[in-house]
């Protein structure tokens, strides 16, 4: 079967399990490296760079796709206030979205998730839209 | 500290429509696929393996397109510091690739006064050498 197929719209409003993550000074610095960031503070591994909450990889169970099929169409973060080390954030991610499109490239899958992540005092942090496109 | 490049800005070059300051970046390598790969967690291998890359049509390896979003993420915190960003919002819309050299621009869609903070919605995109635009979006910042 279309493994895409699998991709139903009763998915819609399935999460995953709440995850703690903590941001590491080094992962910040590491992160920042890799992009060669030059914001001081990201350098330093004070404050995380504004995508930093995509190393916060959790999964959905029931949902799985091939990666080599997978578009990333769009993202989108929204921030009550930067990541900064030391922050121990509760993140959660649940499928927001599910539908199918004929497109130029033929039949495609779209998969809406969304995440929160919230402080330890249950405070929301930041707010991702992560659109993927399955072919 | 760095000030950022927006703070000292008079309000009148911040209007609908004002050009924001380019922000160059050097030429994406694999190397540096690799280390994004690792740093951020991403390892589908059709940003690191040429032969899986090929496997699904592709010339060779290209880049994540969050690698182009960490692009504008550093150009807001360039423009108006890290403490500042409020949204972020992207499309990618074409294929970046190594040896490509980005170029992160933006343009202010509309500028309105919160207390004493100056908000700013922004349009922004990067583009490649050739000025096609790869990753287009729109943020959010503030300005003390």
């Amino acid at each position: 079967m279309d493994r895409s197929a699998a991709l139903t719209r009763d998915l819609i409003g399935r999460e995953s399990e709440v995850v703690l993550f903590e941001v590491e000074r080094g992962a910040i610095r590491k992160f920042a490296d890799a992009v060669q960031d030059q914001t001081p503070a990201c350098v330093r591994g004070d404050v995380a760079p504004p995508t930093f909450a995509t190393t916060f990889r959790m999964t959905i169970p029931g949902v799985s796709f091939d990666l080599a099929r997978v578009l990333h169409g769009a993202q989108e973060y929204r921030y009550e206030r930067p990541l900064r080390a030391g922050d121990r954030v509760r993140c959660r991610l649940r499928v927001a979205d599910v539908y199918h499109r004929h497109g130029r490239l033929g039949d495609m899958t779209f998969l809406i998730l969304a995440m929160d992540g919230t402080d330890e005092t249950g405070n929301l942090v930041f707010a991702a839209t992560t659109t993927a496109i399955l072919r | 500290m760095i000030a950022p490049v927006l703070a000292a800005r008079p309000d009148r070059d911040l209007d609908r429509g004002s050009v924001l300051p380019d922000f160059r970046k050097p030429p994406i390598t694999k190397m540096q696929l690799v280390k994004y790969a690792g740093a951020s967690g991403d390892y589908n291998l059709i940003h690191t393996d040429d032969e899986t890359a090929r496997t699904v049509g592709l010339d060779g390896v290209i880049a994540h397109g969050m690698l182009s979003m960490a692009f504008l993420g550093e150009y807001l915190c360039w423009l108006a510091g890290p403490e500042s960003v409020r949204r972020l919002s992207v499309r990618f819309v074409a294929m970046v690739r190594p040896g490509d050299s980005l170029t992160c621009r933006g343009r202010v869609k509309e500028r309105t006064m919160d207390g004493a903070v100056r908000r700013l919605q922004l349009e922004v995109w990067t583009e490649n050498q050739h000025a096609e635009r790869v990753t287009v979006g729109d943020a959010e910042v503030q300005i003390a």
